[in-house]
C-alpha cells in the first residue's frame, strides 16, 4: 500500500475523510492549524462542507447541529479553544450526539504557550464541561496510530453515540512521518433513528438535554452510565513494551511514550531491566493493567508533559501495590530521554 | 357548516405553559399558520431557545433540537448545512439573542446563512425571573435595575433589527408586534416572507416582534399591550429594515 508522508494534522484530517467525515467546523489555533487548513482544500472535492466558525462556542455548536442531522462530524483545536468548547461538549453527551473532537493540546494555562503539552489530561478525561458525563479519549503516540484511531473514533462514537476526543500534542500535529490508510472494516453500527431530517411521514423527533424532573433526568444519567460501563468493558487499550522481564515501568502516553522507548533501549543497554506501560485509552483507563502489573513489578515511574495528571489514574491501578513516582515537564518543555533514564537510575538505587 | 377558523396543523392540541396574556402563545400560533400555509411542516426542522419559550418543541409539531442559551443559530447552521432541502428555523428570547448569543447571530446572518430566526423581545429575562435585558428600556424596573435601567451605568438597549439590516448576508429583517389583531395579521406577513426569503435560498432571515410579558412587567394583560405601544414602540420602531434585492424596484 502506498505510504504518504504527512504532519499529524494533516493526517488526522485525511483520515476523518476516509472515515465518511464531511463535516467539519472549526476556529484557527496553533499548534492546529494544518488540519482544518487541510479541510477547507479536502472536503469541497468529496462533497463535503468545511466551515470557520466564529469562535470555538460556535464552531462546537454547529457540530451540535450536524450530529443532530445525521452526519459524521469534526471539530478540532488545541487547549484554549478547548476550554471554550467545554459547554457544548456537555450538551453534545446529555443530547447522546456522536461527533469526534481533535485535542492538539499546547501550554497553559491561560494562554500559556505553543509548544507541546499533556496538561489537557484531566480536563479531557474528568469532564471538562459540567453534568455527569464522560468522553471517550484516545491519545495516539505515533502518526500513523493517529489515523488508526481517527477512523476508529468515528465508529465508537457512532456505535455508543458519544462524543470521542483524539487527544495529541503539539509534536503529534507537527511531526511529518510516513502513513498509510488502510481501509477500515465496516463495523455493524446501530440504526441512527433519531436524526432531525424533517418529520415526513414519522412522528416528530427532539434532540434536548432539558429534563425539569430529577427521576427522568436520573434515568437518563443512568442510561448514559450503562453506555460508559460497556465501553470501560469493551474499548481499554493499552500497549506493553518490554514489560515481561522488566524490574521497574514507566508509564507515558502520546508524544512522552515515544520518547520513553528511546530511554528503555539505553536504560537496558545499562542493564536496567526497563518496560513501558502505554495507556492509548485515556478514558476508559487501563487500571486493570497497571493492577497486574503491580503484583510483580513493585516500581512504577510516571512520565508526563505536565505536573502530575495521569499519575493518579496509575495510583487508582496499582492500589498501593508499588511505589509510583513521577516526573514532568510542563509549560512547552518535552522531558529527554537522557532526563528519563536520570530519574529511572534514580528510582532503582533507592531500597 | 363550513368550518372558518381552526387550530393550525403545525400546532399541537396540547395546553401550554404561558402565562394569561404572553405573547408567546400568539407567536407560536402564527409560526404554525405560516408553516401549514407554505405546506413545510415535514421538512422543516426547528431549534429552540433557553428562555419561555425552551419548551416550544412541545407545542409546534415538526423535529425539533432544543439548543444551549444563545447558540441556536449555530446548530441551525450545522443542520442546514447538512440537509440544505430543509427549511430551519430558530426562535430565541432577548436574552439568548441580543446577551449570550450575539456572536452566534450577528455571524449567521453575517453569513447569509439560509435560516430565519424568529426573535421575541420582551425587554427582559422571563424565565430567570425578571432581570435586566440587553432590551430593557431606560428608566425600566426589573429585579436587577431595581431603580430602573441607568444608562451611565448599564449603557442603552440594543436594536437588533437596525443592527443586522447593517449585514450584507441579511436579506429580510422586520420588526413587528403582537398588540393589536391588526398588528397579530402584519405580524403573520411578515414571518410568512422571511420563511419565504429562506425557501428561495435569499440568506438570512428574521423578524422581531415585540411581545407583551404581563407576569415580568407588573401589568394586566390589557396594560400590557398598552406599553408596548406606548413604551416599546417609540424606541423600537416597527417596519421592514431589509428586504430581499430581488424586490428592491
Ligand atoms: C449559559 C447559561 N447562562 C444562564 C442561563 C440562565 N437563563 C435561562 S433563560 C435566561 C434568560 C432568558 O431570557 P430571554 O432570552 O429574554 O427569554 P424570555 O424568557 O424572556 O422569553 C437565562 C439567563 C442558562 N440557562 N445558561
Ligand atoms: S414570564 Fe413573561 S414571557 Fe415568560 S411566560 Fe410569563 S408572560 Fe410569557
Amino acid at each position: 500500500m502506498e505510504k504518504r508522508f504527512m504532519t499529524g494534522n494533516e493526517a488526522i484530517a485525511e483520515a476523518a475523510v476516509q472515515a465518511g467525515c464531511r463535516y467539519f467546523f472549526g476556529y484557527p489555533i496553533t499548534p492546529q492549524s494544518e488540519l482544518p487548513e487541510y479541510l477547507a482544500r479536502r472536503l469541497p472535492e468529496v462533497g463535503g462542507c468545511f466551515l470557520q466558525a466564529e469562535s470555538e462556542i460556535a464552531a462546537i455548536y454547529m457540530v451540535f447541529g450536524a450530529a443532530g442531522a445525521g452526519a459524521r462530524v469534526l471539530t478540532s483545536s488545541s487547549s484554549p479553544g478547548i476550554s471554550l468548547k467545554q459547554e457544548g461538549i456537555s450538551y453534545i453527551a446529555g443530547a447522546w450526539l456522536p461527533c469526534v473532537i481533535v485535542n492538539i493540546m499546547r501550554g497553559g494555562p491561560g494562554l500559556g504557550g505553543i509548544q507541546p503539552s499533556q496538561s489537557d489530561y484531566f480536563q479531557a478525561t474528568k469532564g471538562g464541561g459540567h453534568g455527569d458525563y464522560r468522553l471517550v479519549v484516545l491519545a495516539p503516540s505515533t502518526v500513523q496510530e493517529a489515523v488508526n484511531l481517527t477512523m476508529e473514533a468515528f465508529d465508537l462514537a457512532d456505535k455508543y453515540r458519544t462524543p470521542v476526543m483524539i487527544l495529541g500534542d503539539g509534536y503529534l500535529g507537527q511531526m511529518m512521518e510516513p502513513v498509510e490508510f488502510k481501509k477500515r472494516k465496516q463495523q455493524s453500527l446501530p440504526p441512527k433513528d433519531w436524526t432531525l431530517t424533517g418529520a415526513k411521514g414519522r412522528p416528530r423527533r427532539i434532540i434536548k438535554t432539558l429534563y425539569l424532573q430529577p427521576e427522568i433526568l436520573e434515568q437518563r444519567n443512568l442510561t448514559l452510565n450503562r453506555r460508559y460501563q460497556e465501553i470501560i468493558k469493551d474499548e481499554i487499550r493499552a500497549e506493553t513494551y518490554l514489560t515481561e522481564d522488566a524490574e521497574v515501568i514507566i508509564a507515558a502516553f502520546g508524544t512522552v511514550a515515544r520518547i520513553a522507548k528511546s530511554a528503555i533501549r539505553i536504560l537496558r543497554e545499562k542493564g536496567i531491566k526497563a518496560g513501558l506501560v502505554r495507556p492509548i485509552t485515556l478514558f476508559p483507563f487501563p487500571y486493570q493493567t497497571f493492577a497486574q502489573i503491580s503484583d510483580k513489578i513493585k516500581k512504577i515511574l510516571v512520565v508526563e508533559m505536565n505536573l502530575g495528571q495521569m499519575v493518579e489514574d496509575v495510583k487508582l491501578g496499582v492500589c498501593g501495590k508499588a511505589e509510583v513516582f513521577f516526573y514532568g515537564r510542563t509549560g512547552g518543555m518535552v522531558p529527554s530521554y537522557d532526563e528519563i533514564v536520570v530519574e529511572v537510575e534514580k528510582i532503582v538505587k533507592e531500597p | 357548516m363550513e368550518k372558518v377558523f381552526g387550530r393550525p396543523k403545525s400546532l399541537l392540541a396540547v395546553r401550554t405553559h404561558y402565562c394569561p396574556g404572553c405573547g408567546h402563545g400568539i407567536i407560536h400560533r402564527l409560526l404554525a399558520e405560516v408553516m401549514d400555509e407554505l405546506g413545510i411542516r415535514e421538512r422543516t426542522v426547528g431549534v429552540a431557545p433557553v428562555g419561555c419559550s425552551v419548551l416550544i418543541y412541545n407545542y409546534i409539531d415538526c423535529d425539533m433540537y432544543e439548543a444551549a442559551h444563545g447558540r441556536a443559530p449555530a446548530i441551525a447552521t450545522g443542520c442546514k448545512r447538512v440537509h440544505p432541502e430543509l427549511t430551519v428555523f430558530t426562535y430565541q428570547g432577548d436574552g439568548d439573542l441580543a446577551a449570550i448569543g450575539t456572536a452566534e447571530v450577528v455571524h449567521a446572518a453575517a453569513r447569509g446563512e439560509q435560516i430565519t430566526t424568529i426573535f421575541v423581545n420582551n425587554a427582559v429575562y422571563g424565565m430567570t425571573g425578571g432581570q435586566m435585558a440587553p432590551t430593557t428600556l431606560v428608566g425600566q424596573k426589573t429585579t436587577t435595575s431595581p431603580f430602573g435601567r441607568s444608562a451611565k451605568h448599564s449603557g442603552y438597549p440594543i436594536r437588533m433589527s437596525e443592527l443586522l439590516a447593517t449585514l450584507e448576508g441579511a436579506a429580510y429583517i422586520a420588526r413587528v408586534s403582537v398588540h393589536t389583531p391588526k398588528h397579530i395579521l402584519q405580524a403573520k406577513k411578515a414571518i410568512k416572507k422571511a420563511f419565504e426569503t429562506q425557501i428561495k435560498g435569499l440568506g438570512f432571515s428574521l423578524v422581531e416582534v415585540l411581545s407583551q410579558c404581563p407576569t415580568i412587567w407588573g401589568l394586566s394583560s390589557k396594560e400590557s399591550l398598552d406599553w408596548v405601544e406606548k413604551k416599546m414602540m417609540p424606541y423600537y420602531p416597527l417596519g421592514e429594515f431589509k428586504v430581499p434585492k430581488e424586490e428592491k424596484v
